[in-house]
């Protein structure tokens, strides 16, 4: 079930700045990657300034494979509890990505009936607007 | 370092009533909540030379001076997020242990009903500071803009890793208006639940229910702390404060905790109620109330694990039945009713009851109580204070 944004409210955007800009850009060219620290090697979600473990300002964009497996979700039923301008019932979901970071986002198709904690999903994105690519999830065979 | 034990005390505390619409500006709540606050201590306008506010509210330390003719303020300052309850006690004890000031206003005053206020979504348009915009940068466009949203993505991990159940989980709120309904000054006086209502009430971001979230209100919240050689002369028995935490972790976000490894806990509890039983000499079990963060009650079994009141993964079958959180039961948990029960005044309330457990004027009131605990802040930073007699 496609998530049905409303008219006539606007979308809302990610804030970008210096330290993210990597992550947005290759999403706008259906590039899904993660923050990976150019001095010990570490991967973290979302981006920060600074490798937390060495405290390097040496970064670098590593591709992911665009695979996991569902963490948690859950299911705006109740419009007043939601984003306005986006119709419920609609699923948010956090998958465990098999690099090891956490990723939060939607489900492109299936509705909250036919997720569960563990199901494996892959990375597919919604052009959500001309100017506007989402990295979203659908369910992965194996 | 043994916290503030015999360094400062509360001496007076004053709440404004719960409504939907208070007709009256943030800045006069506070003002009349201060008032209030000062006449339940006898002390004078005069006597304040500290201010502590929320970083959120309208009411600057400045309007608030003006306005009620102090003089002289050598102690100011705000505190942030939904610890603050506690934390501002935490930062008004500070001030008069290291001798900052003598007598310190701690306010709080939200028009949450009535008045439409910052919601996350709207915060996305740059009302907000930059380092919180990050965190909704990649929450926002997938449409998880809502405290209960966020929530409910921690309650969800929660169930799947502990086995917890909507029929276990239902009984906070069902003990919380229990306690509410005997509270005459609460929003939700003589009006308590059952356990099919709770079921029967709707999902509003599956899986939490609406009767899981507490429901905004107008109103407003003061306390006045001071030294104890002070308390000893005022009007009302002086409460201790004996310990006061403050825990922010690695990975600590608001409500969203996602990113750590294990995202279904709350460490920052755990760490504030830790830190107090040290400074205190005291362990759980000596603990007989306790008035923890049910803004949201699902996260209130996650707090009695990390407290230790339970085992990991037992709290919510602790709550079960509600016989063990009542008045009478192991831990009575939130005996004005709490956020759930009282009315939602950002936790402010909850500290309130902790005060009067001590001072033993709580209309639920726990007749062993020597110790009161208060925590406020779970799913994000956390501050907690033990209160005792002077």
């Amino acid at each position: 079930m496609a998530m049905e944004y409303i008219p006539g409210i606007p979308l809302l955007r990610p804030y970008v700045d210096y330290d993210n800009q990597g992550f947005w850009e290759a999403v706008r060219e259906h590039r899904l990657v993660f923050q990976k620290c150019g001095h010990c090697g570490l991967i973290v979600h979302r981006p920060r300034p600074m490798c937390p473990r060495c405290l390097s300002t040496e970064r670098e964009w590593t591709p992911s494979e665009g695979k996991g497996t569902i963490y948690s979700f859950v299911n705006f039923t109740y419009q007043n509890a939601a984003y306005p301008g986006i119709k419920v019932p609609y699923v948010v979901v956090v998958v465990e990505m098999t690099e090891g970071v956490r990723f939060i986002s939607n489900m492109i198709e299936e509705s909250a009936e036919e997720i569960a904690i563990g199901m494996p999903v892959e990375v597919v994105f919604d052009q959500v607007a001309p100017d506007l690519t989402l990295p979203k999830f659908r369910k992965r065979k194996g | 370092m043994d916290g503030f034990k015999g360094k400062a005390a509360v001496v007076g505390f004053a709440l404004s009533p719960f409504s939907r619409d208070s007709r009256k500006t943030e800045l006069r709540l506070s003002c009349e909540v201060i008032r209030d606050a000062l006449d339940d201590a006898g002390l004078l306008v005069t006597d304040v030379d500290g201010l502590v506010k929320h970083a959120d509210d309208a009411s600057d330390e400045h309007a608030v001076s003006s306005s009620m003719g102090m003089e002289n303020l050598t102690f100011f300052g705000e505190v942030k997020w939904g610890a603050a309850p506690c934390a501002m006690l935490l930062r008004a004890a500070m001030g008069v242990a290291s001798g900052a000031a003598r007598c310190v206003v701690v306010y709080r005053a939200v028009n949450g009903a009535s008045r439409l206020r910052m919601t996350p979504s709207m915060k996305t348009s740059g009302q907000m500071s930059t380092s919180d915009l990050l965190q909704w940068t990649f929450h926002s466009p997938f449409g998880l803009t809502t405290e209960a949203g966020r929530v409910a993505m921690t309650v969800r991990r929660y169930m799947h890793d502990s086995g917890a159940r909507s029929e276990q989980l239902g009984w906070v709120p069902v003990v919380c208006r229990e306690h509410g309904a005997c509270n005459p000054g609460g929003a939700y006086h003589g009006k308590p639940i059952r356990l099919e209502d709770y079921l029967a009430s709707d999902l509003v971001v599956d899986p939490l229910r609406r009767l899981d979230c507490s429901e905004a209100s107008d109103g407003a919240a003061a306390f006045v702390v001071t030294t104890p050689e002070v308390a000893r002369d005022l009007r009302q028995k002086p409460v201790c404060i004996l310990g006061a935490a403050q825990s922010m972790v690695r990975d600590t976000e608001m409500l969203a905790g996602y990113y750590r490894r294990d995202p279904a806990r709350l460490p920052e509890v755990r760490d504030v109620g830790a830190k107090l039983f040290r400074t205190a000499g005291v362990s759980a079990g000596e603990i007989r109330v306790a008035q923890l963060d049910d803004a949201y009650g699902p996260l209130v079994p996650i707090q009695l694990e990390e407290l230790g009141f339970c085992r990991q993964g037992e709290g919510a079958s602790f709550c079960e039945g509600g016989s063990r959180i009542r008045r009478n039961g192991a831990i009575a948990l939130n005996t004005s009713g709490g956020s759930l029960g009282e009315g939602h005044l950002c936790g402010m309330n909850l500290v309130a009851e902790a005060v009067r457990q001590i001072r033993g004027t709580s209309t639920n009131q726990v007749n062993t109580a020597e110790l009161s605990l208060v925590v406020t802040g779970a799913g994000g930073p956390a501050a907690g204070l033990l209160l005792a007699a002077l």
